[in-house]
């Protein structure tokens, strides 16, 4: 590969890296400060990303809208879907156990995948959503830099927030829910609503990354997901990095993320007729690590701060 | 309309008994190992993909490859339990659902990587059904009825008149006195996943006999399953029964009203309503 | 030959000591008592003897034999049995399946044992196919040290098995302890109802902040000052 090749390569790889360390953090809020289990990740990924298409693209026959509005305000009504979404779902289980969570994520992912499928009216269903405009192309012009400048701030914006968040009072009633629910509640704090909280805001930060995710490929459909394939990675992305550390979840974005692209280059050697099973051969891999990193360093690459070895 | 609805009872039925075999292996864990066990519904896949390899492969008829796939599956979840849940057990139920997460997509990989991604059926061709009246009743929709009847009064009769049995349903009442009273959790617990692995292949095989053998079909399965599994109250085996009937009728009912498409949004439904109005389930589960 | 000799012992739940240095020993045949303020490691120091405590120091002894770092599963077949204070039963099933739990690791014929305990508790035997889960506070002792039983132990721990329970179910189930003592059964037990308990036992010990304070015998202590002003209302 010429020089300007690997660039240009380097570039979308950074971008691809750059949107899934913001579902990281999401997920972070969620799991690593609060110990919820969202196994639908690619569900409030999905809002999102055709929140922010319907709001800005063209007006289409094809789907409703589009709206023709800014980028920005595509990626604030992509958080506030997937907020609303994640009101909804929350309010049903936050009372319950987090298993009772997990399955239900399962269900409104696969929900919103169904619909975002069947629904032509909304989505335009399988033919998808195209002509999605890159960010602030009509002042900045659509080089492939500028994407991944916008992706850059707004994972800083993202971190910015969650750590802020994690160090407030707010973050620290949540950690003491995840070690000791009683003991919140015994101490008069609204357990349930907190809870809330977390997992909305968890969920408006998929959201943005689907926004992102959007305007970055400029064309959006239902199987462009990979819907659990996603969910899977950011969940591994965030336990290798070492969940409840904001800079964990940013680098095992990165690093998980390399070596899932790197096992693509690998297996496009074995050649076009093994490709599916190059393709399930990558994904076992990534299963197995999953499994090596639960059991031999749980805590992740950055465990979470004062928190002892092997603890969790 | 009348004979509408009863030809969509019968559906309702089978697929019943095919999330009633599911939504059992699921309660048996969640009663012992108090955790979600999400690869199950891909321990389906791996049995209804074990029996399609003797049957396509060896020319086994079906029914005799059952039970080679049933013995498969069940060491394949006691596998995964020994080498990687054994390791995670003491850690806590989080990190067991989390792992198992990974499992299910391993599974499915491994399904994909050996049988490849393709849909697979186990016979071609259209089977002659019977008519009475105007229902239509499918030959093989008989068998999955009759099978699940016969394995549920099996496990019923394992679990009230065996001493293993008996010892699941202690450890699953009252772990710490089970302990206590010297019955050795690990065989328990290792019988537990070989009787819910091996009803789960049966589970992957009938819905493989009903539809087609696909790698996600058992993912597909997991959130009916675990409605079927809420519904009756989790961690009960009995209540599993009246939960997969449940879900059943419902999904295959409500296509007279909304989008097939949108079966396994009825199952979420009901599964939504009950956390609302009654989170232990039907039957009194453990929350 | 001492049944049960607990030395020096030292340990908690992995987290601070709550024993620091006890001693305590049963002999064959043996009703022990253990009484003491809340928090003094009572109950603690019995489940030391079965296994349920981390011992960093000191040694527990069963017939000469150690067992300090056995298992629970491995010291019930030991010959010692254990009835937790509280969820001492399987719910969900019947007497008879609670009480053949019992004797889970007992690979003879059970039936003559299980009749002993139902004539030994009639109420158990007429119950016998009732659920666990639906019987009074007292009954559902007894079930606890039927199940208990099933493995006709050497040694009985007991931990407060009068708590909770009504005055009349308070006498009653003094009244089994000692008749089961009687058969030749040690038994060591934590108890809140101090005078009762030190009335029908042979020896005590008051234990204070995780340390012996006093060990007597029954009557010995129940005239001592000190313990009848720290312990027995006076």
């Amino acid at each position: 590969m010429e020089l300007g090749g690997l660039l240009t390569y380097g570039v979308f790889f950074l971008t691809q890296a750059g949107i899934y360390a913001v579902l990281a953090l999401g997920l972070n809020v969620q799991y690593g400060l609060t110990g919820q289990i969202n196994i639908g990740v690619a569900g409030f990924f999905a809002v999102g990303a055709y929140t922010s298409a319907i709001l800005t693209t063209a007006t289409s026959s094809a789907h409703l809208g589009g709206f023709d509005l800014p980028f920005l305000v595509g990626i604030a009504g992509a958080m506030a879907a997937s907020a609303i979404v994640a009101v909804g779902i929350g309010w049903v289980t936050m009372r319950l156990r987090s298993d009772y969570l997990a399955i239900a994520t399962i269900g409104i992912a696969e929900i919103i995948r169904l619909a975002f499928k069947n629904e032509e009216w909304l989505t335009n269903g399988v033919r998808g959503i195209p002509g999605i405009p890159r960010p602030f192309v009509e002042t900045l012009g659509a080089d492939p830099l500028i994407s991944l400048g916008v992706v850059l701030g707004f994972i800083l914006l993202g971190y910015w927030m969650v750590e802020r968040a994690r160090r407030s009072p707010w973050g620290r009633v949540l950690r003491a829910i995840r070690e000791n629910e009683d003991g919140v509640m015994a101490a008069g704090k609204n357990v349930a609503r907190f809870r809330l909280q977390a997992f909305v805001f968890g969920s408006s930060l998929m959201g943005m990354a689907g926004g992102l995710y959007a305007h970055f490929l400029g064309f959006i459909s239902p199987e462009a997901f990979m819907p659990l394939y996603g969910t899977f990675l950011v969940w591994v992305m965030l336990i290798a990095g070492g969940a409840g550390n904001n800079r964990g979840a940013v680098l095992g974005a990165f690093a998980i993320w390399m070596l899932w692209s790197a096992t693509d280059s690998l297996t496009r050697e074995l050649g076009a007729e093994y490709a599916t099973q190059a393709g399930a051969l990558r994904v076992l891999l990534i299963g197995v690590l999953l499994q090596v990193i639960l059991i031999a360093r749980p805590q992740g690459i950055l465990p979470e701060h004062g928190r002892r070895k092997g603890s969790r | 309309m009348a004979t509408d609805l009863l030809q969509l009872a019968i559906y309702g039925v089978v697929s019943g008994s095919i999330l009633t075999l599911g939504a059992i292996g699921v309660s048996l864990i969640y009663g012992i190992l108090r955790f979600a066990h999400f690869a199950h519904g891909d321990l389906m896949a791996v049995g209804a993909y074990f029996a399609f390899s003797l049957v396509a492969g060896l020319g086994f008829p079906l029914w005799a490859s059952a039970p080679f796939a049933v013995a498969g599956t069940a060491l394949v979840a006691v596998a995964i339990d020994q080498t990687v849940y054994r390791r995670l057990r003491r850690v806590s139920p989080i990190i067991l659902l989390i792992s198992s997460f990974g499992i299910a997509i391993a599974l499915r990989s491994v399904v994909q990587l050996i049988w490849g991604p393709h849909n697979q059926v186990y016979a071609s061709g259209i089977q002659l059904p019977w008519r009475v009246g105007d229902i239509v009743i499918k030959p093989d929709h008989v068998w999955i009825v009759l099978g699940a009847i016969v394995l549920v009064t099996a496990l019923h009769l394992f679990l009230t008149r065996t001493k293993m049995g008996k010892a699941m349903r202690a450890m699953s009442d009252n772990m710490d006195l089970a302990l206590v009273s010297g019955i050795p959790s690990e065989r328990v617990i290792v019988v537990t996943w070989a009787v819910g692995g091996g009803m789960a292949a049966v589970a992957g095989i009938f819905l493989g006999m009903d539809t087609r053998l696909h790698p996600v079909m058992g993912w597909s399965l997991l959130l009916p399953v675990f409605a079927a599994a809420i519904l009756g109250g989790i961690g009960r085996p009995y209540g599993a029964i009246a939960g997969g009937m449940v879900i059943g009728l419902a999904m295959e009912m409500s296509t007279v009203v909304i989008d097939p498409t949108y079966k396994p949004a009825v199952a979420f439904a009901l599964m939504v309503l009950m956390l609302i109005v009654r989170p232990q389930g039907l039957f009194k589960g453990n929350p | 030959m001492t049944l049960l000799a607990i030395e020096g012992l030292t340990g908690g739940y992995g987290g601070a000591d709550i024993l620091h240095g006890v001693d305590l020993r049963v002999e064959p045949g043996e009703m022990v008592v253990i009484i003491g303020p809340n928090g003094a490691g009572k109950s603690t120091l019995m489940k030391a003897a079965f296994g349920l405590v981390k011992i960093r120091e000191g040694a527990v002894l069963f017939e000469r034999r150690d067992i300090t770092a056995l298992r629970p599963d491995q010291i019930v077949r030991q010959g010692i049995s254990y009835v937790p204070q509280e969820q001492n039963v399987f719910p969900s099933m019947t007497v008879e399946e609670n009480l053949e739990m019992g004797a889970f690791i007992r690979n003879d014929d059970i039936r003559p044992q299980m009749d002993r305990i139902y004539t030994f508790f009639p109420r158990l035997a007429e119950r016998r196919d009732q659920v666990a889960g639906s019987m009074s506070g007292g009954e559902r002792q007894m079930l606890a040290m039927g199940r208990a039983l099933m493995l006709e132990p050497k040694l009985l721990l007991l931990d407060e098995p009068t708590a909770g329970l009504s005055p009349i179910f308070i006498d009653q189930t003094f009244e089994r302890i000692r008749k089961i003592n009687e058969a030749g059964i040690g038994i060591l037990m934590v108890e809140q109802n101090a005078k009762q308990a030190l009335a029908v036992c042979d020896r005590g010990y008051v234990l204070t902040m995780g340390r012996n304070r006093v060990d007597d015998t029954g009557p010995n202590l129940l005239a001592n000052k000190d313990v009848a002003e720290m312990f027995l209302g006076g």
